[in-house]
């Protein structure tokens, strides 16, 4: 009995479990659409002129690669039940990622016979001839799809195979993939860099004459960043971030010293021997992160969706170009934006004094309103302000669409900033981040800011408690307001004029993209949302350090947004509080055993059974209104 | 002395008379209880009275004072506290902020004084630090030691309740309002909250209105008991009087058999 017991325990172990076909034909469809997608928004033509390693892989065919590897990944991937952990993947992984590819590649396939035989462009216009040459690699057409539906069909086997490997040899691989890839694609910074340090054998090396790294140099980064990679461990970001919890905050407030000590000598030393293009980019970064911090203080503290933030950086922008310029065409006191003389400070005063104003004025009459009626109104101010900025009848007054040119460099003593300088913006931006972290987190655990919290959680009841509801919200509408005009007034010297386009509604949705990819209520998750998104993919106007990407930027920021809004709401790097809200189970569950360990030896002090429950078990629900 | 004086109060929401003319008292230092059946108007009487609904006509006076027409945050800070009948914590806050967050209108600090972190500001943060671990500590060790810092949606529901009423005592008031504070606890955390209830007057000197159905708790706390039904006040005395009123009755169970017989 026992025996046949012991027999039926272990066949169904190594039965391989069968392959999910539903799964397998939904991520093969959805390969074969991102595939064609990718194609027919042309970025597969236009990554193709760019090496990654050269001479054989472009990044044109990286952007096509990647999908049947992950997707395969995906559909080859099975729930593990809890206490499973003896499963092993074998030809069932396999046959899940390969079948994955394999579909992919008569999606796209299909696509090609498609764009061949029918003309599309009139829809779509980069599905022309010279996709059709890349997709067919000047080959019969037939033959091309042959090609890549074996090609396509590997690389998804690669995918499946993944699970195969142990997780080291999995986060080796990836740590070496991402790492030759980064390297390629960081290139003009890395180069700007090195030649900064004189390093220019070692750019030489690196990276072949018509760009993309060099096969030998790809070897080496990639055992280089495999290595890495196999250091590292495989705890998760999130584990880690438990584990630190965990440290004792005398500990945690040391190494946070020296994180903080280090992150600040950098910003100091790096720009001195950044080139211009690197300095370029970290002030676009820095111009963001401002504006980040500044919503940060309205969205992700007081709760507040403001869609109209552009509305103070124009603000701040015109007050500086007004004061500073000799061209304004009405008031024009021309003063110098000199930090060593009291004009300077003068005109830092009146730009807070305006900005507070315009934050008084737009706050006041949305104050009373909610949610998504708050976000369509502020939408509707943004809008009004650049409108006025644009519109004829205050022509006299601010430029109309001429805008005001030129606004003078500003200068400390003896130093100039101008936008041709950008190292000298960038430490200016630099030292008005500094002060908006200061701000940001001063407040944020302060008695204002506590009255911002509970106005977000629950606005009736933070009435009850005595908080001012119309004063609270106001306080933050200004203080957002003003470093968004600080923003502006460096803006309006680094670009050296100022014109009613450089404030559209655009500029207000990357900021509070840059806030929730970052972290809403996260200060550090602003700067890693602007560094991001700005500084790699590029903001509205400025380019990033991914310029291939530019006519994408908007499509990416798209799906970035929708992927973290799917898989990490909480955002990149979440504030506490945020990361509590979001994965409210999880963390629950961390409080409630943190709890139990320190309650140890405590045993339940209750005859009646059911009280103990109640009163020490966590309850995970949320609070109905 | 009545510290809450209510005359002829009347608040209507459409066609519903909500509240029909009430007249109530409340001395210092009294418990009395508001009961009545469901849709009485106690929780209407209650969002009156603390200024999230401003009263068609009647008057409110606190401390001799008018307070109707007032926004809810200046009577918190005139000394009237409440808790609320489906608890509203702040999920998200940590037990600690909770309470904290509660003093806001008994401190002043502003964003000036904050960032340049001047010394009154840094001792009123730490008054209210300490002045909140010393309201939660009134509940024994119910919210002590780790569950400061654990955000209150991890708390159970009784605890809940319990910091709920730590954040009505911690905004300084004179008057606390109890909506239906033993709603959902098992006997044992009732009885519990009753003696609890019964402290808050006999040591922190609070007086305390609150509605209440479970009528071992009206019976046990309530110095007197008001009934209101369909806005309208129907009975008033101690316990033992209201329960034998005949209106009373009717109201709760309806009419007696040989009344709808006749």
């Amino acid at each position: 009995m026992t025996d046949t017991l012991d027999r039926a325990h272990t066949t169904s172990e190594l039965t391989p479990d069968p392959v999910d076909w539903s799964k397998v034909q939904r991520w093969g469809a959805y390969a074969g659409l991102t595939l064609a997608f990718i194609a027919a928004t042309g970025m597969t033509l236009t990554f193709h002129q760019r090496m990654i390693i050269a001479p054989w892989l472009t990044m044109g065919a990286v952007s096509m690669a990647w999908v049947p590897v992950v997707y395969g990944y995906i559909a080859a991937s099975r729930p593990t039940p809890d206490g499973e952990d003896h499963y092993q993947p074998a030809e069932r992984e396999l046959i899940a990622g390969g079948v994955t590819g394999l579909l992919s590649g008569l999606f796209v396939s299909l696509f090609i016979v498609i764009i061949d035989q029918f003309d599309l462009t009139e829809v779509f216009s980069k599905t022309g001839q010279p996709l059709v040459d890349l997709l067919t690699f000047g080959k019969p057409l037939g033959v091309a799809c042959l090609l890549w539906v074996m090609g396509l069909g590997l690389l998804g086997l690669f995918g499946g195979a993944l699970h195969i490997f142990s997780k080291t040899i999995r986060r080796v691989l990836s740590w070496a993939a991402l790492g030759v890839l980064g390297v390629a694609m960081l290139e003009l910074v890395i180069t700007n860099l090195l030649d900064g340090l004189s390093l220019d054998w070692l750019v030489d090396w690196i990276y072949a004459i018509n760009g993309g790294v060099t096969s030998i140099a790809a070897i080496v980064i990639g055992v280089a960043f495999g290595t890495i990679g196999y250091f590292r461990g495989d705890t998760t970001l999130h584990e880690r971030r438990l584990e630190r919890m965990a440290l004792d905050p005398s500990v945690l407030r040391q190494k946070n010293r020296w994180a903080i000590a280090m992150v600040i000598i950098a910003v100091i030393v790096v720009p001195m021997f950044a080139g211009n293009l690197t300095n370029e980019l970290l002030s676009n970064v820095g111009l963001f992160v401002l504006m980040g911090l500044g919503l940060n203080i309205v969205v992700g503290y007081a709760g507040m969706l403001d869609l109209g933030y552009v509305a103070f950086f124009a603000v701040g922008a015109y007050t500086t170009a007004i004061l500073t310029s000799a061209n304004s065409p009405y008031w024009s006191p021309e003063l110098t934006l000199n930090f060593l003389k009291p004009e300077g400070w003068i005109i830092l005063g009146v730009v807070i004094i305006v900005a507070a104003i315009a934050g008084i004025f737009v706050g006041t009459p949305v104050i009373r309103m909610r949610g998504d009626y708050l976000a369509i109104v502020t939408l509707g101010f943004g809008e009004m302000v650049r409108i006025l900025f644009l519109s004829d009848w205050l022509a006299p007054y601010f430029g109309g669409a001429q805008g005001i040119r030129p606004v003078p460099s500003a200068e400390i003593g003896p130093v100039v900033i101008e936008g041709t300088n950008s190292q000298s913006i960038f430490y200016l931006v630099a030292f008005f981040c500094a002060i908006a972290i200061y701000v940001a987190w001063r407040l944020e655990k302060s008695r204002t800011g506590r009255a911002w919290t509970a106005l977000r959680e629950d606005e009736d009841v933070a009435e009850a408690m005595g908080i001012n509801t119309t004063a609270s919200k106001l306080t933050a509408f200004v203080a957002g307001a003003i470093l968004a005009s600080f923003a502006g007034m460096i803006f309006a010297v680094k670009v050296g004029s100022v014109f009613p386009n450089s404030f559209k509604l655009l500029v207000s949705i990357v900021v509070l993209v840059v806030v929730i990819v970052g972290g809403m209520g996260s200060i550090p998750g602003v700067i890693i949302g602007a560094v991001v998104l700005i500084g790699v993919l590029g903001g509205p106007t400025q380019p990033g350090l991914l310029q291939e990407f530019g006519e994408y930027k908007l499509l990416i920021y798209g799906v970035i947004l929708v992927v973290m809004m799917l898989k990490r709401p909480e955002g990149l790097w979440p504030s506490l509080r945020r990361q509590h809200e979001l994965r409210h189970d999880e963390m629950s569950q961390d409080a409630w055993l943190t709890g139990e360990s320190e309650l140890t030896g405590d045993v339940p002090e209750d005859e009646a059974g059911g009280t103990v429950l109640t009163d020490d078990v966590a309850v995970v629900e949320d609070d109905e209104l | 002395m009545a510290i809450l004086e209510i005359v002829q109060l009347k608040k209507a929401f459409g066609g519903v008379q909500a509240l029909d003319g009430i007249d109530l008292a409340v001395d210092q230092g009294e418990i009395v209880s508001v009961i009545g059946p469901n849709g009485a108007g106690k929780t209407s009487f209650f969002n009156v009275i603390t200024g999230y609904f401003s009263p068609d006509s009647g008057q409110i006076l606190f401390q001799g004072l008018e307070i109707s027409g007032h926004q809810p945050h200046e009577i918190t800070e005139l000394g009237i506290a409440r808790t609320f009948q489906n608890v509203r914590l702040f999920p998200n806050m940590t037990v600690l902020e909770n309470v904290m967050v509660a003093q806001h209108c008994r401190t002043s600090s502003g964003v000036i004084s904050t960032l340049l972190n001047t010394p009154s500001h840094r001792r009123e943060e730490q008054e209210i630090e300490e002045n909140a671990k010393e309201v939660l500590s009134f509940f024994g060790d119910r919210l002590k030691g780790y569950r400061w810092n654990q955000p209150a949606y991890v708390l159970s529901y009784a605890n809940r309740r319990r910091l709920e009423v730590a954040r009505a005592m911690a905004t300084g008031p004179q008057l606390i309002l109890l909506d239906e504070p033993t709603a959902g606890m098992n006997p044992k955390e009732t009885a519990e909250l009753t003696a609890l209830i019964r402290q808050l007057r006999d040591e922190k000197g609070f007086t305390i209105v609150l509605i209440e159905h479970e009528m071992r708790v009206v019976r046990d706390v309530s110095d007197r008991v008001v009934v209101l039904d369909h806005g309208v006040k129907i009975a008033e005395g101690d316990f033992a009087t209201v329960s034998s009123d005949p209106d009373v009755i009717e109201a709760y169970l309806g009419r007696p058999a040989e009344a709808t017989n006749e």
